[in-house]
């Protein structure tokens, strides 16, 4: 498909010229060229907001943890490992909206995969530091390194989220090179530095036939790569529950409930973030109607997915209602955190499930206003599947301070939460600030879509 | 309060000793005692079991303790060479006088609400009568909790105890969720637990295979140091009852001090199990059913652990 010397003044397309390339390019590396005053509040917002977070958990590492967390010997884990199964779930936005349309030929993903490429990135390594911000010890991380044994859980989830995070970092870089050379070409007025970057970053890249072609392939290969490993990072964190004998975790079920949770969260995702950089950005063009169509129906199918696997996983154990079930499953349908879980159900699987099978609904703003109720009720889904899920232990809970009984996270921990979504939210932002969020050439080799000729995206 | 303590315990630490400790190293201890020069009498005497099953008193100079050499060699991550530990509770006996938790916390330098061994009301069913459970960690022989720990912080030893080394322990809290007892607990650094540690610190009598420290995991362990000098673990001790049983299954021995029974004859004739044995988690702590009881059960009138 793509072919090289041919001179650019012979290119000339029905439905896509020169002229229109040289538009599109300006138009994507706008955000890039110029950032406006509100672009430069939103930043220096999301730096308080991370700040804040690191003065949190400087208090909370430097005094006593009994008084700066909620957490007690029952419910040991908090919102730090609920957070953490959240960014893990995002991280999988990646594998959907990037690897699977574009291994299935969906034409639409191209002006998506590197914005779900890069929030894949940064979730990723929030995770991270969520796991990092809940450790006891967190001075001995080492320890993990130097003393490492495979039988553990925990050893298999930093293993296959190390991989997966270097084989996005390159599933987001090797497309990213064409666009560095065209950044380094067409941005002007910026500092020195940066443009040493483009220079230094883009490795001489000069769009020969065959540099195309390792890029071509390489892509392929990461691509192909990159679903077995997204499965296996939320298989795995689920398994960090499933292999413990709690009777609320102890289900065979719960990988495929954890993934398919993580690919309704990833669409929903996709669409807060195309919407909010297509307005942001003025990028209507790119970012079409068409996609929020799309995604929307993509919405009902994986809301549809994930109330099967919920289904399985709580209406199947509350028909037998088991001793050891019983507890739970009830303090979630009608006890202290029944308001939670029907609002989860409500809003993360039904509403979205249902909505937006009405073409109206399936425009940008009623779409936006869904899927924001799905990314929240997504990470109280995780918060309701660790928190109550410690709270019920086989043997009761008796002759405890009230703060044993019952976890609410504190400000500290609050904070450090907020901080991590912050963080994840200043990752793309300054990406998007520094490299073109839409690829240029990747839009453009799907205009040229059925031609032999090619434009070398200078 | 103090004194009285040591007293009873170097008492029990002579019992055990002799009694279950090792009631045939014990009998060729004295033999070999005997055979020598007679060492200086203390003057206090003490009930041994000599190999062919009499009960005979002699003074305490008179015996060797040959697992002092065990404990000076003994490494945390090694268990204490030819035992393997067991406990057997006799949950007709206990009436929830929480001795046992007070004497734990003692011996460990926990305050509550940090409890190794926790007592609590169970009750089946509703026309099930309510019983009182003492629970410590169960040392399971298949234990879920050393399984999941990523860094070999927690572990089985030889002699049967799961031990958790906070020279190790990353706080990642994996073996907490493991455990389907809850038996562990977290060191979050309450201020009250650390400023007693910082006091206590150079206290000699603590009995501690790894002191918790702040951040890491830490449980009921059995009192290994003590059992290697052949001193009961200090929840059987102060229990006034004598509902726990701890000894060594290999000798198939368990006292509590005062009685001493053979063990597989205990738990065959009085049905003793093991909780949720379904788990398939092998606990090496026995309970003989709450029948016969030796007190009417009476509910708690008194709440503890309520201050934060």
């Amino acid at each position: 498909m793509i072919k090289n010397d041919i001179s650019l003044d012979k290119t000339t397309f029905e439905t896509f010229t020169q002229e229109e390339y040289m538009v599109m390019k300006s138009d994507l590396l706008q955000p890039v060229q110029k950032i406006g005053i509100w672009g430069k509040v939103w930043i220096g917002f999301l730096i308080t907001i991370c700040l804040l977070g690191i003065y949190a958990y400087y208090i909370q590492e430097s005094k006593s943890k009994y008084v700066t967390v909620s957490l007690r010997d029952y419910t040991m884990w908090g919102v730090y490992i609920s957070n953490f199964v959240f960014f893990v779930a995002l991280s999988l936005i990646g594998v959907l909206m990037s690897a699977v349309l574009k291994l299935t030929h969906f034409e639409w993903y191209r002006p998506l995969s590197r914005i779900a490429e890069i929030i894949a990135v940064a979730a990723i390594m929030l995770a991270g530091v969520s796991i990092v911000a809940a450790m006891g010890r967190p001075d001995r991380l080492h320890f993990l390194v130097l003393h490492g044994r495979i039988q553990s859980p925990i050893v298999w989830d930093i293993i296959v989220i190390m991989t997966y995070l270097v084989t996005s970092l390159i599933l987001l870089f090797i497309p990213l090179i064409p666009s560095l050379s065209t950044c380094k070409n067409h941005l002007n007025g910026k500092p020195k530095w940066q443009m040493k970057m483009y220079e230094i970053l883009s490795f001489g890249w000069e769009g020969t036939a065959e540099q195309w072609k390792i890029l071509k392939k390489s892509m392929k290969i990461l691509t192909v790569l990159v679903i077995p490993l997204g499965v296996s990072i939320h298989t795995v964190t689920a398994w960090l529950f499933a292999t413990t004998l709690r009777a609320e975790w102890d289900s065979t079920n719960f990988g495929a409930y954890f993934v398919s949770g993580a690919f309704l969260l990833g669409v929903a995702g996709m669409v807060v973030a195309v919407f909010v950089i297509r307005k942001a950005y003025n990028l209507e063009k790119y970012l079409t109607e068409m996609h929020f169509d799309k995604l929307g129906k993509a919405l009902v199918l994986m809301s549809f997915i994930y109330i099967y696997f919920n289904i399985n996983e709580y209406l199947v154990p509350a028909y037998k209602m088991s001793g050891l079930h019983a507890n739970h499953l009830l303090s979630l349908f009608t006890g202290d955190e029944a308001f939670f879980y029907w609002s989860v159900i409500l809003f993360g699987m039904v509403i979205p499930g249902i909505l937006p099978l009405f073409p109206k609904m399936r425009k940008p703003l009623p779409l936006f206003i869904i899927t924001i109720g799905v990314v929240i009720a997504a990470w109280f889904k995780r918060y309701l599947i660790v928190i109550p899920g410690l709270a019920h232990p086989y043997l009761p809970i008796q002759d405890v301070p009230n703060s044993w009984k019952h976890y609410s996270p504190s400000l500290v921990e609050m904070t450090i939460v907020a901080a991590t979504f912050a963080a994840m939210l200043l990752i793309v932002t300054l990406f998007s600030r520094f490299f073109p969020i839409i690829s240029v050439w990747e839009v453009a080799e799907g205009k040229l879509e059925g031609k032999d000729e090619i434009i070398n995206y200078k | 309060m103090k004194n009285e303590n040591e007293e009873s315990s170097r008492r029990n630490f002579l019992k055990l000793g002799l009694l279950s400790g090792g009631a045939v190293i014990a009998g060729a201890s004295i033999v070999k005692a005997l055979a020598n020069e007679e060492p200086k009498k203390t003057g206090e005497m003490v009930k041994v079991l000599t190999a062919d099953g009499k009960m005979v008193e002699v003074d305490s100079s008179m015996i060797n303790h040959p697992s002092e050499q065990v404990l000076k060699e003994h490494a945390i991550r090694e268990g204490i060479a030819g035992k393997k530990f067991i406990m057997v509770i006799d949950l007709a006996r206990c009436a929830n006088e929480r001795k046992c938790i007070e004497g734990c916390q003692s011996m460990h330098g926990m305050l509550a609400p940090i409890e190794y061994i926790k007592v609590k009301r169970m009750q089946d069913s509703e026309l099930a009568a309510p019983y009182w459970f003492p629970q410590t960690c169960y040392q399971c022989d298949n234990p879920p909790c050393t399984k999941v720990c990523p860094v070999d912080a927690t572990f089985k030893r030889t002699d049967g105890i799961v031990v958790v080394d906070s020279e190790r322990c990353i706080g990642c809290k994996f073996c907490m969720a493991a455990c389907p007892y809850s038996a562990r607990t977290f060191n979050f650094g309450r201020p009250e637990q650390i400023a007693f540690t910082e006091a206590h610190k150079s206290d000699q009598d603590k009995c501690c295979t790894s002191p918790s420290t702040e951040g890491t995991v830490s449980k009921c362990d059995f009192c290994p140091e003590s059992a290697a000098k052949g001193i009961l673990p200090s929840c059987v001790t102060e229990c006034p009852n004598g509902t726990i049983f701890f000894g060594d299954e290999l000798e198939d021995a368990v006292t509590n001090g005062e009685e001493t029974f053979r063990l597989s004859e205990l738990l065959q004739k009085r049905a003793g199990y093991r909780q949720f044995e379904e788990l398939g988690t092998k606990p090496r702590v026995y309970y003989l059913p709450p029948v016969n009881r030796q007190f009417p059960f009476e509910e708690a009138t008194e709440v503890h652990n309520q201050a934060e």
